[in-house]
């Protein structure tokens, strides 16, 4: 028995659970998230003892069985969204009160932990999209749970869109077997070869990626979604789900797809990836509420990667390009924990306070101390202000970027973080206005500590942890196997 | 009999084009699922026109069990859609 396999098989576990005894729902879950959490840092702890691995469940030979793998990136993504499940858990424990809406919430939400933690670790094409696919189902069913009339909508518009990018990506996977005869990404990675079968087959599944990632211009669909779900499902979407696209990008281009990697490919995403965070900025910069300001900052932060992204296609195996891996991780980590905060801070900030539009946030520092302060430490994550992870993810590619002269992309960051810093202010300085309230005692809710500890981790650990996450991430090579 | 399999799969293809090109227009919602779901089986099409191995041999078993995944695949996003759109319509008609 291997540990990989508790990853997929304690969420689903909970959700079976928790649709046979809806009434228990609320405990069962947010103890299999913590179940979830041990095997994640089980398979880390193999990873880090043994190295990357392979793991065939029921014993079948090759291309038969359900192959699943971990190396570094993996278990790192598996650790990441474990403890945002976590903590998403048990706010939510306090958030939904309802014992129906529990009932529908905690199945919803323990599948999509199965099929994000199944694609994480999946060595198989075919299996990613059936995990791409049930990720975009929860996800949808999911954002409804708002249950305004505009939640629904985005839903379905969320769901469409979803079905799309999953089917062109599915169009990529079916041209593989017909040219290629296999889904084993490690096989794939050795008979890989540039001619056109093979650019098609990435430019499908690329386009398929870019949808469900939501670069420019494939971002319509985010921040509706993202603003009209419920906050805890909201913090899931903007920081576990986007990410999971973005993770496949980066186990494609530099194995599979290293054949094709040249300066035009690269060009295109960087291109993508720097117009996302200039328009995503801008948008953050103008939105009236603080979930759109956040689903757009999303945009903006998808971006980042993106450009890393392109570096990381064109350098050649070294260690320039070992520096933009561990920025883009870095900036990753950063991104999901701050986000996770930001989302579940303004649903405590619209519970308490029954609306969440910025110009009427004055006086929240005197009524939620604890939650400005979450928000603040959130911000200076998303900024990319010293000691957070975001600063040295930015470092990193910031220092390539200067290696290699590419002064556009340069001006691109630094604007970036420029006006990301203008819309983190418009928010703080509403959030700490201020207003004549009576004073009162500080005073800390269960439901604002696990948005408190998340931006804790975005700031303060993942700047003592940058060096070990660095030297934990294997230099990654053409041929990896 | 390669003939039929190109055919097959020329189909397959022109299906998935056509489909896509509908779900990406500005139509009713049905009108795009359902072409999602013709843009679907057009790659399910390419995908057993790939299967096929010549006529006196076994067909390869693997692209049958992607192909039966994928319908059940598709037949939840189908049925979640609905359900989403006629709650959609429940809450516009409280409204009226």
């Amino acid at each position: 028995m291997n540990s990989i396999i508790w990853l997929v098989a304690i969420p689903l576990l909970g959700a079976l659970l928790c649709t046979v005894f809806p009434r228990l729902a609320n405990r069962i879950g947010w103890m299999f998230a913590a179940g979830n959490m041990l095997a994640a840092l089980l398979v880390m702890h193999t990873v880090s003892q043994e190295g990357a691995f392979h793991y065939v469940i029921g014993g079948w030979s090759q291309g038969l069985g359900i192959a699943l793998f971990a190396d570094s990136l993996t278990a790192l993504m598996v650790v990441m969204s474990a403890i945002i499940a976590l903590a998403v858990s048990i706010y939510s424990t306090a958030y939904f009160t309802d014992t129906k809406k529990q009932a529908f919430y905690w199945p919803l939400w323990l599948l999509l932990l199965t099929a994000l933690n199944a694609l994480f670790v999946s060595a198989d094409l075919f299996n990613l999209y059936v995990t791409l696919e049930l990720l975009g189902l929860a996800a949808a069913a999911l954002t409804a749970m708002g249950g305004s009339k505009e939640a629904l909508s985005a839903a379905i518009r969320y769901l469409l869109i979803g079905l799309i990018g999953s089917l062109t990506f599915l169009a990529g996977v079916v041209l593989v077997y017909t040219a290629y005869g296999t889904l084993d990404i490690a096989v794939l990675t050795q008979q890989f070869q540039n001619n056109k079968v093979s650019w098609a087959i990435a430019t499908l599944m690329t386009l398929g990626l870019m949808i469900k990632a939501a670069l420019l211009p494939m971002h319509f669909w985010l921040p509706p979604a993202h603003a009209n779900a419920p906050a805890p499902v909201s913090a899931v979407l903007s920081a576990l789900v986007v990410k999971a696209a973005i993770y496949l990008m980066l186990r494609l281009w530099p194995d599979i797809f290293y054949p094709l990697a040249n300066i035009g490919i690269s060009y295109v995403l960087g291109g993508l990836g720097a117009a996302a965070i200039m328009w995503g900025s801008y948008q953050a910069l103008r939105a009236q509420r603080i979930k759109l300001l956040a689903a757009y900052s999303t945009v903006a932060q998808v971006g980042y990667l993106f450009l890393g992204l392109s570096l990381i296609i064109v350098l050649p195996d070294g260690e320039l390009r070992h520096a933009v891996m561990v920025g883009v991780v870095l900036l990753a980590l950063t991104h999901a924990f701050a986000k996770a905060a930001l989302f579940l801070a303004a649903g405590v900030i619209m519970q308490r306070g029954g609306h969440d539009r910025i110009s009427d946030l004055d006086g929240t520092a005197q009524t939620l101390p604890v939650t400005t302060f979450t928000l603040a430490l959130a911000c200076v994550a998303l900024i990319g202000l010293p000691p957070s992870g975001a600063f040295l993810g930015k470092w990193q590619l910031l220092t390539v970027l200067l290696h290699e002269g590419l002064w556009f992309w340069i001006i691109v960051v630094l604007s970036g973080s420029l006006l990301s810093a203008a819309y983190a202010f418009r928010l703080l300085g509403h959030a700490f206005g201020k207003k004549n309230i009576p004073h009162k005692r500080l005073a800390i809710g269960l439901e604002e500590l696990p948005a408190l500890v998340l931006s804790l981790i975005a700031t303060l650990v993942l700047a003592f942890a940058s060096a070990p996450v660095a030297k934990f991430i294997q230099p990654l090579s053409g041929v990896s196997q | 009999m390669l003939i039929d399999q190109i055919l097959y799969g020329l189909c397959g293809i022109v299906l998935f084009t056509f489909g896509l090109r509908i779900a990406f227009s500005p139509v009713h919602f049905l009108r795009r699922l359902l072409a999602i779901n013709v843009a679907g089986a057009g790659l399910f099409l390419l995908l057993l026109s790939v299967a096929y191995r010549g006529f006196d041999q076994a067909p390869d078993a693997v692209p049958h069990a992607l192909v039966l995944t994928g319908i059940v695949v598709a037949f939840s996003a189908t049925a979640l859609a609905v359900a989403l759109a006629r709650q959609l319509q429940n809450r516009d008609k409280e409204n009226e």
